[in-house]
């Protein structure tokens, strides 16, 4: 890791991912199109039906390898690994790498590539995955396309577009049920993709130092709700087996909370140190068992006897993690782990994570 | 580190220093004339007494090279096949119809060309005299085309893809290719000077092999990093390979290969080695670091020689002149030099 260029120089990659129809080609374009004196090279889908304005655009075969490890979920876009060697021949032509994946993509593949790949890691480092949803069609899209729900909760950044062809109430339905699965996403309502481009570009979401927050993201709207949520799923089992999908709703606040039978988010919190030589053992262990079905994690630590916070961040099994700074005197010192997913054991992770609580 | 003290043998003195504009991704010999290949668009030709000459090949990126002493034959992200000769004169072997990028390129002993994009890997046999019709064969991978190798005898190629590897006879209509299967994905091939042995590198930085008599598997794993440089010593008994802090070399002299043997290890260093090169005669690899340092190793007993001083660039390309007398390095940023040994 000592070896590695600093992460200014890494030309940054934005993926984007949302299913058929949600408006990716429509944002990818608004992005190419803004008077931003800014050169992209694009990667798309073969098949794209939309045509993209760009001097560099690259076609992609979506080809998914799995590694020759016994791990299912440990896999890299084949083609990704080809075409950013490629690319990054020419690097001084473009200042950013933008994905855009086929609606029916996973993005866990096309973020594990950076980490897996230390070549291409040395070279780019990824930006967020930004997933653009339909504000008609998603919650249709939500019990019907396992992708669809995928991509929502692997996000950074979520646009809810077309926001202009539902109803008020439609609306915060749906943000709700986005909310049920991905509480943490910076979301954007919007209209035929329309926003500013620095809340999709440049937003540093894999950057170990960025990690300064892990308050689940409520529009900034309201401090009650946002408390609420927050204490809830610290609280919650989410593990409910009803065997079959469907979820409930409750209101508090007048905000609607989902919980999606499926994908869940848990956070876990302590104010008291961790024991780093129970920690670690705990988070891996965690993560080869339960790999396949988390999706993204992210922690800030407290350990004892340590003057450092801890951040460390996480796809599927593959943990990146390191001393980030000294804690601040201001600062209060407590350890924050949000762990998003499919069927997460909620009180077995609870217990384990309590378990590393120095007592 | 004790690579750089003050005893070691040094041939810096004897460098010849060439500065390119861009970075450099691979070096070649045509006769005594260096070659840098550029990530983009141009080879730049450095004859023994003469000045440089920068030769446009591709319109951008330029992909995969490969020589063979006369030539070097270059694919780009233009879709092109192009060869170029010690004189700078280069033309165009193929152009792909889609303009798709041309990822690797490999030269046969009998002047065959065989290049590949996306998952079709395609064969050019020689133009003879009487000929112009080069027939030009068409084979489908499973997966996207990892790497590209001739069989040093035997108008053969293996192809390196998701799963394994295809050996594949292009002359052999109707008989089938045949498929080597291991799990993973398999991002380039290198066939032993003898035809015996099959290794390809893996995205997971480790090698893996086939002796192609019985189809045994040999896995050779260890390394820090994905390796991009292999090389085979002077009559095939070593695979000198990049990717660790040291010069990994698997031994090759027996008819079970590396099975069951621990590799070679020479030239620690706290660096990482990206490109290895063996001396085409004798056995002596240069080894390039990533701080830009370069090293001459001999493989009896592990005795060491500065070529090049650790810089600031990553060594990205090593390449010995047939006669073995020249040596030239490149790097990322441009550096370049040429190391007279005679």
């Amino acid at each position: 890791m000592s070896e590695q260029s600093s992460s200014s120089e890494k030309i940054p990659v934005t993926v984007l991912t949302g299913y058929l129809g949600a408006g990716k080609t429509t944002l990818l374009n608004r992005i190419l199109s803004e008077p931003h004196g800014k050169k992209y090279a694009v990667i798309v889908n073969e098949f794209g039906e939309i045509g993209i304005d760009n001097d560099l655009v690259v076609g992609a075969d979506e080809e998914v390898f799995e590694m020759n490890n016994g791990c299912i979920c440990c896999t890299v876009r084949g083609d990704l690994v080809r075409i950013l060697d490629g690319l990054m021949r020419r690097k001084g032509k473009f200042d950013a790498i933008i994905v855009e994946t086929t609606g029916l993509a996973d993005p866990a593949p096309v973020a594990q590539t950076f980490f897996i790949d230390e070549n291409i890691g040395r070279k780019t480092k990824l930006d967020a995955v930004v997933t653009v949803a339909d504000a008609k069609w998603l919650n249709e899209r939500l019990k019907d396309a396992p992708e669809a729900k995928n991509q929502i909760a692997f996000a950074d950044v979520i646009l809810i577009n077309k926001t202009d062809l539902v109803s008020p109430e439609e609306l915060s339905e749906v943000e709700a049920r986005i909310r049920g699965i991905n509480p943490y996403a910076k979301l954007h309502k919007t209209e035929r993709a329309q926003l500013p481009l620095d809340a999709v570009l440049g937003r540093n979401a894999f950057d170990l130092d960025r990690i300064l927050d892990l308050e689940p993201d409520f529009l900034g709207s309201d401090k009650h709700d946002h408390h609420h949520n927050h204490d809830h799923s610290r609280d919650h089992d989410h593990n409910h087996h009803h065997g079959h999908d469907h979820t409930h709703a409750h209101s508090r606040g007048g905000l609607k909370h989902y919980h999606d039978e499926e994908m869940q988010s848990i956070s876990l919190h302590t104010d008291k140190p961790l024991d780093p030589d129970k920690f670690f053992p705990w988070v891996q262990d965690l993560v080869q068992k339960e790999g396949p079905n988390i999706l993204r994690c992210k922690g800030i630590l407290a350990f004892k006897d340590d003057d450092q916070r801890f951040v460390f961040q996480g796809v599927h099994m593959i943990l990146d993690g390191d001393h980030q700074r000294p804690w601040s005197a201001d600062e209060k010192r407590e350890s924050r782990i949000v762990f998003i997913g499919r069927n997460l054991p909620g009180k077995m992770i609870t217990d384990g994570f309590e378990s590393c609580i120095v007592t | 580190m004790a690579a750089s003290g003050s005893d070691t043998v040094s041939v810096v003195e004897r460098t010849r220093p060439i500065a390119v504009v861009g970075g450099i991704v691979a070096a070649h010999f045509l006769g005594p004339t260096a070659a840098f290949v550029l990530g983009e668009e141009a080879i730049v030709l450095v004859p023994p007494d003469g000045d440089m000459r920068r030769i446009i090949t591709h319109g951008d990126a330029i992909l995969a090279t490969a020589a063979d002493g006369a030539r070097i034959v270059s694919g780009g992200d233009d879709g092109k096949v192009v060869a170029t000769d010690a004189n700078g004169a280069s033309r165009v072997l193929a152009n792909d119809a889609k303009h798709r990028w041309i990822d690797h390129v490999a030269l046969g002993p009998d002047g065959a060309v065989a290049w590949s994009a996306g998952k079709t890997a395609y064969v050019q046999a020689k133009e003879s005299n009487k000929q112009s019709n080069k027939e030009l064969r068409e084979f489908e991978a499973p997966s996207t085309v990892g790497g590209l190798a001739f069989f040093s005898k035997g108008f053969r190629l293996a192809i390196a893809h998701y799963n394994g590897a295809t050996l594949w006879f292009p002359n052999a209509t109707g008989a089938a290719p045949e498929r080597l299967e291991w799990k993973g994905s398999h991002l380039g091939a290198t066939v032993s000077p003898d035809g015996r042995f099959l290794v390809t590198t893996m995205q997971e930085p480790m090698l893996h092999g086939w002796r192609l008599s019985d189809r045994q598997h040999m896995r050779m794993s260890g390394y820090a990093a994905r390796v991009m440089s292999l090389s085979w010593s002077a009559g095939g008994q070593w695979l000198a390979t990049s990717g660790a802090a040291q010069l990994v070399l698997w031994p090759f002299q027996t008819k079970d290969g590396p099975m069951g043997k621990t590799p070679r290890l020479l030239t620690p260093s706290g660096h990482r080695i990206d490109v290895v090169s063996c001396h085409p005669s004798t056995d002596v690899v240069a080894t390039g670091y990533n701080n830009g340092l370069v090293l001459l190793a001999r493989i009896e007993d592990g005795a060491e020689i500065l070529a090049k001083k650790p810089g600031d660039a990553p060594i990205t390309a090593l390449a010995w002149s047939g006669d073995g007398r020249l040596l030239a390095w490149g790097t990322d940023s441009g550096e370049a030099g040429i190391i007279d040994l005679a």
